[in-house]
């Protein structure tokens, strides 16, 4: 954390383990007895709670959005450009629940937690899940809290199909669902770069088929290769140009000389790569990525998003950004079109970027505006229906 | 509220609960206005960013579209009536945006500023230079409006384009002019008003 709070932090925040022991149903079949959640909240509940926002969080995201853990943090959470006070998740405004994800490992119920049955991590074994099953376990959470209606649903990337299961699951209990780069489904090539990455997890001899955790090693190095490729595919050709170009981190093209050469993007790529390999699970990777492939919001309605989203109730926001090609402004638009076919409300907004899918998550102007007017209006909203009451 | 008075006269046009999209739909003030007095259910197209987020800050359904890519994202009859005010002029293609409203709605209303105003046309005959109006602000190197037409222009391409014209006003806030414009409408209207169908 810089010397002094910064202005429009949330400040320190405390993550805290909630219990669920009712039996949750996975899509898969399959049942967990029991889980837990690791969840963060910032702002206050209000007395009718009309203001609760509930956040979605990506591929490697986790529970800490906002603000920091200790004053010794370098960073805060994933999304503090826009959830703090006077932001455009206004913490004076909206209660905001940021789960872990079921399936995670930063606290939740996951491959890392220990398998009742064996007494041994889960591992390889843990059921494989699917978005509804992420859906279904933060509808328990919102019980749990009081909440009977989100005021709003918002999520980036896999939390914007997260967000989107939500409105079709329990279409009566958000009012308003924020979908920012993300899509109805992935594209082949979507679903290509995942599989490289999985190989690449797989293909380290300390994975042990994924049993790594029961026999004491870490596939680090198929980790970190599989989050170099995909950090690659965040970023933007033209973005990675202007930070790095072709400068050297050291060596010298120099005739006569033969020192190694080592470009400065081939030393950030390495460094992105070890430091996600520190702090992620490589089998809650698999299941991530295996869970974004899966999904298709229209499969279960004939194939046909305009009959998906007629089963949806709430109001969207979509947001798109230029350079963002895993996530294209093309299958924003998809969205977009199967809400107006549908007949539902929805805003627009196609961002001017250069930082590629990685722009969701970073401060932009124009983003903030548009992000800040939508969220201003359901802010209002919850004030009215708090006061209604 | 107060609108602008080609606005306040389309709105008649405009079936109540009806499906409108709003090509050009700038801050959102028709669709706002026509949500609130005909209870219709509105998508407004708009390329501003501020206009985007003035639509937003209303509430009103907005989607950043550049028009003039194309609207095939629309299905055939998906709107009861598409509207464009005050846009037309600043098309790429006025003609193929205008055969794609009449694709996508039932109706269309198009509104656009008469070049064939008498003012328009005494700045060019006595200055001898591009029409600089109140109403035109834009010198003829930057001006947005790069298809300029008239009122008889414009029947003339609804004529060719086997367009029918349901209903026809023009609109001038001269007092002077008021009288005048329905007999000579392409001398005196300022701004065109029309109700189409295929």
């Amino acid at each position: 954390m810089p010397d002094s709070l910064p202005a429009h932090s949330v400040g320190i925040t405390e993550p805290q383990q909630m219990q669920f022991e009712e039996p949750l149903e996975l899509a898969c079949g399959r049942v967990l007895p029991h889980y837990e959640l690791t969840v963060e909240t910032y702002g206050e509940l209000n007395r009718t709670a009309s203001n609760a926002v509930l956040i979605c969080h990506a591929l490697s995201g986790n529970h800490h959005a906002a603000g920091y853990h200790s004053p010794d943090d370098r960073k805060p959470g994933w999304w503090d450009a826009y959830i703090g006070p006077g932001k455009p998740i206004d913490t004076n405004r909206f209660f905001v629940v940021c789960p872990n994800n079921l399936g995670g490992c930063h606290g939740s119920t996951g491959p890392c937690s220990i398998n009742p049955d064996t007494g041994q991590p889960w591992g390889r074994d843990f059921p494989p899940l699917r978005a509804r099953d992420w859906v279904h376990s933060q509808a328990r959470l919102a019980a749990k809290l009081g909440i009977g209606q989100w005021a709003a649903v918002i999520g980036g990337s896999l939390g914007g199909m997260n967000a989107m299961r939500w409105a079709l699951e329990y279409p009566d209990r958000l009012r308003h669902c924020v979908v920012i780069a993300s899509a109805l489904k992935l594209s082949a090539q979507n679903i290509a770069f995942n599989e490289i990455a999985r190989r690449a997890i797989k293909s380290d001899p300390d994975f042990c088929e994924g049993d790594y955790l029961a026999r004491g090693k870490i596939p680090r190095q198929g980790l970190a290769l599989a989050r170099m490729i995909g950090h690659v595919t965040y970023l933007s050709d033209e973005l990675m140009g202007t930070r790095f170009g072709r400068e050297l981190r050291r060596g010298t093209f120099e005739r006569g000389r033969d020192t190694p050469i080592e470009f400065q993007v081939e030393s950030y790529l390495r460094y992105q790569g070890d430091s996600f390999s520190d702090h992620f699970d490589a089998n809650t990777y698999l299941l991530m990525t295996k869970i974004l492939d899966y999904f298709d919001l229209a499969r279960e309605y004939g194939d046909d998003p305009v009959a998906a989203f007629r089963h949806a109730l709430c109001k969207f926001l979509v947001v798109s950004f230029s350079s963002d090609w895993r996530f294209s402004p093309v299958r924003s638009e998809e969205i977009v079109n199967a809400l107006v076919g549908a007949n539902r409300e929805v805003a627009y907004a196609a961002i001017d970027s250069e930082f590629g899918h990685d722009a969701f998550l970073l401060p932009n102007h124009r983003y903030e505006s548009v992000f800040r007017a939508y969220m201003n209006k359901v802010a209002a909203e919850a004030d009215q229906l708090a006061r209604a009451e | 509220m107060m609108l602008r008075i080609d606005l306040e006269i389309l709105q008649q046009w405009i079936a109540p609960n009806s499906r409108v999209l709003d090509l050009g739909c700038g801050d959102g003030t028709l669709l706002q206005s026509l949500t609130e007095t005909r209870g219709i259910e509105g998508y407004g197209l708009e390329i501003d960013p501020e206009r985007i987020t003035a639509c937003i800050e209303k509430g009103v359904n907005v989607i950043e579209t550049d028009i003039n890519q194309g609207l095939s994202q629309y299905p055939d009859d998906s709107f009861d009536t598409v509207v464009m005010t005050n846009s037309l002029q600043a098309l790429t293609r006025p003609d193929r945006t205008l055969g794609e409203m009449l694709r996508i709605g039932k109706e269309c209303v198009v509104t656009f500023p008469n070049f064939g105003n008498i003012r328009s046309r005494t700045f060019l005959a006595v200055r001898g230079r591009m029409p600089v109006t109140k109403q035109l602000t834009y010198q003829w190197f930057d001006t947005p409006n790069i298809h300029f037409c008239t009122v008889r222009d414009f029947e003339a391409l609804c004529h060719d384009m086997e367009i029918r014209v349901l209903h026809r006003e023009v609109v001038t806030e001269r007092k002077p002019d008021r009288h005048l414009k329905s007999i000579w409408p392409n001398l005196f209207g300022e701004t065109a008003v029309y109700h189409l169908s295929k």
